[in-house]
């Protein structure tokens, strides 16, 4: 009976068996990392038509958060402002400026400035910013110093295991309201004590809170 | 494709017929295999599983790109033709099982001619079963979210529920089988590998054979780790089809909401899959010659397992409708009624009556048992009652729920048969190039079964089987 593979095919299928376990071991520790690291556009500024500058905006003018994003308190959704809005000032600051082309058409020919989504839920997520707001979630919680930033980009991987962190434990991250827009605010060193005190003070149901519908409806 | 020695072929209730020796064995199993001629008949049945399988290509494109929306599937009848398909499937892939682990386990040396393509059949139906519910998940390139991993959403699937556990069921079959068959073939693809011919046969044969060189150390670790195996998937052939009972026992549907659905499942996944054992067997022993190796005795045995567990099955039709009246619940009496009387889908459950009750009858005569047509016919009764059975209980139950404001009819769509049409065109192409390129009949096990035959053969138990069958000595 002739062979039909030379003898060094069985030190080959040796090292084959134990080079394949370790390419699944690999490809199972590199898949995770790989999920939480390098596909959520953490810390990747997302270009925009207009280079709109929030720590001008916040931080050195001052202007609150609800100056703009008006629905906030109110809406589901966290507006993006109408170009109106801009020109509440722009129509008398910066006229004409080429920085703010994008602005001037959209104004001229009546259409929405394209701005591009900097924080995109999937659809099956119904995503609810006045609840948040009212219940003591502040806005840098999620969305990190914003008024500190030159660009936009996301601060926190808004992945739902990032939600659950809070989902499951509301008490470590929640603030009073009339802290929530405040970005200069630091949580207490007693924190779980405050924010026991306000899931009570804010009737959150926890039990509710971990449930699939609260999300996914 | 010719039978290469002389040895005749005779209908016989042995469980090997006479003159079988290891070359006549080998001949007639392994020599088609290796043999360059294809035969007429495989290129019909290849080409026809083919074109049905482009037709199931076809809807997987289409229900990808379109969405769940070309199923019939609506409100309240959200489980339909895919998960009656896939439970149909499962059900038929549970008699390989059996055959190669538990009947190995309880020793009875008639499962050796047919374990090998009950086996194949049992992993293209696992196949054909699986891509089911994946495909009726309405997003299937996220499917492997049902496996608890370290994902990114800070959780896992929800082990109370058993289509979490139908996940583990079907991978674990799956697997299991896979692997159960495999070692199973690597004696045979030895010998295939040493008579190989052609180049590409040498390289199949040799690469799958791994190195097989038949020593006593090799031969006593292989028994040992098939006998393990056999043993880890016996629980299998109960656990599988139990948990797919679970789906629908643990809801609180009436027609679903049964204590007795596990084990009733469980006979009914054995009724159907000897059902397409013996579809496959009784074409098969007739084309490969092997009715020496296939012999009447194995169509006999499978066609009393058929009875069998056909009556349980009919058996749990009589307890969900005893269970109806017994639980005094108007909604349960109701399901009874409308499954029965109901003026939508009477006629289903009166044909599954035909089907499965019947049509089994006359495999009390052992005339019947014992003739190849009347058994392929009765086995395609009970093909066709088996997934009668399921449109019953998942299709029946869920039109006529609770609120009657909340009933709705079903209808398949197009799409809805052309799904389940090219699954027999998945199911028919695997199993014509495994019956092309890989031996239909565990051929070492044969010969183990020959030579002992041969030279152990128990006389005693050879006239208690005479005396059974009523036959003379032979001479």
């Amino acid at each position: 009976m002739p062979q039909h593979f030379p003898p060094s095919t069985n030190a080959f299928v040796r090292w084959a068996i134990l080079g394949g376990g370790a390419f699944v071991v690999a490809l199972l520790v590199a898949l995770p990392i790989f999920a939480r690291t390098m596909n959520n556009a953490v810390g990747v500024p997302v270009a925009q038509p207009i280079d709109f500058a929030h720590n001008l905006h916040s931080a050195q003018l001052g202007i609150d958060c609800r100056y703009c994003h008006t629905t906030v308190e109110v809406a589901a959704s966290a507006n993006v402002p109408a170009s109106e809005t801009c020109m509440t000032c722009h129509s008398q600051v910066r006229v004409g400026s080429p920085q703010l082309e994008a602005l001037w058409t959209s104004w001229e020919n009546d259409q929405a400035v394209r701005w591009n989504r900097v924080h995109d839920m999937p659809d099956y997520v119904y995503f609810n910013h006045s609840a948040h707001i009212t219940n003591g979630v502040g806005c840098s919680t999620c969305h990190g110093l914003v008024d500190q930033m030159d660009g936009i980009w996301k601060t926190e991987p808004m992945t739902m295991g990032w939600c659950m962190e809070c989902h499951r434990a509301p008490e470590r991250f929640l603030r009073p309201r009339s802290e929530v827009f405040n970005m200069a605010y630091r949580p207490p060193s007693d924190q779980l004590v405050l924010g026991s005190e306000l899931v009570a003070a804010y009737h959150i149901d926890t039990d509710v809170l971990i449930q699939c519908s609260v999300c996914h409806r | 494709m010719a039978v290469t020695t002389g040895s005749r072929v005779v209908e016989t209730t042995r469980v090997l017929g006479p003159g079988q020796t290891p070359t006549v064995l080998d001949d007639t199993v392994n020599t088609p295999v290796l043999s360059g001629r294809t035969p007429a008949w495989w290129w019909a049945g290849f080409s026809i599983s083919a074109l049905l399988l482009g037709l199931y290509l076809l809807s997987v494109v289409h229900l990808i790109t379109s969405g769940v929306g070309i199923f019939g599937n609506n409100q309240p009848v959200a489980w339909a033709m895919p998960i009656i398909n896939f439970v149909w499937w499962i059900g038929i892939g549970h008699a390989g099982t059996l055959i190669s682990a538990a009947l190995l386990i309880f020793r009875q040396p008639w499962r050796t001619s047919i374990n090998r393509f009950a086996e194949a059949m049992t992993i293209f139906a696992v196949v054909c079963a699986g891509l089911y519910p994946i495909l009726h998940l309405g997003r299937p390139w996220v499917f492997y979210w049902l496996m608890p991993y370290p994902n990114t959403f800070g959780m896992f699937p929800q082990f109370r529920s058993p289509l979490t556990w139908d996940v583990f069921a079907i991978t674990a079959y799956a697997t299991v089988s896979v692997v159960f068959w495999y070692i199973g073939l690597i004696p045979d693809l030895a010998t295939l590998r040493d008579s190989a011919k052609s180049r590409f046969q040498k390289l199949l044969y040799g690469s799958l054979a791994l190195g097989w060189n038949g020593s006593a150390r090799a031969w006593t670790r292989y028994m040992r780790a098939y006998l393990l195996l056999a043993a880890l998937s016996f629980p299998l052939v109960l656990s599988v089809h139990s948990t797919i009972a679970m789906d629908f026992a643990v809801s609180q549907l009436p027609g679903w909401n049964n204590t007795i659905m596990p084990p009733y499942f469980v006979a009914g996944a054995v009724f159907a899959g000897f059902a397409m054992v013996l579809i496959l067997a009784i074409p098969l022993r007739r084309a490969f010659h092997l009715r020496n190796v296939i012999t009447v005795r194995h169509l006999d045995n499978a066609a009393k397992l058929l009875l069998g567990t056909g009556l349980i099955v009919v058996y749990g039709y009589g307890i969900e409708i005893f269970m109806a009246w017994y639980s005094g619940v108007e909604f349960e009496v109701y399901m009874a009624y409308n499954r029965v009387l109901g003026a939508d889908h009477w006629w289903a459950f009166w044909l599954l009556i035909l089907c499965n009750f019947v049509a089994i009858q006359p495999l009390w005569f052992r005339s019947v048992r014992q003739n190849p047509l009347a058994l392929f016919v009765i086995s395609v009764f009970v093909s066709i009652g088996m997934w009668l059975e399921r449109f019953v209980i998942v299709v029946v139950s869920l039109t006529k729920d609770f609120l009657p404001s909340a009933w709705f009819n079903y209808t398949p769509t197009f799409w809805d048969w052309a799904l389940y049409a090219g699954s027999f065109g998945l199911f028919g192409t695997l199993f014509f190039l495994f019956l092309r390129l890989l031996p239909a009949v565990a051929t070492t096990e044969m010969k183990e079964l020959a030579h002992h035959d041969a030279h152990h053969g128990s006389d005693y138990y050879e006239r208690i089987r005479r005396e059974y069958y009523g036959e003379e000595a032979e001479a």
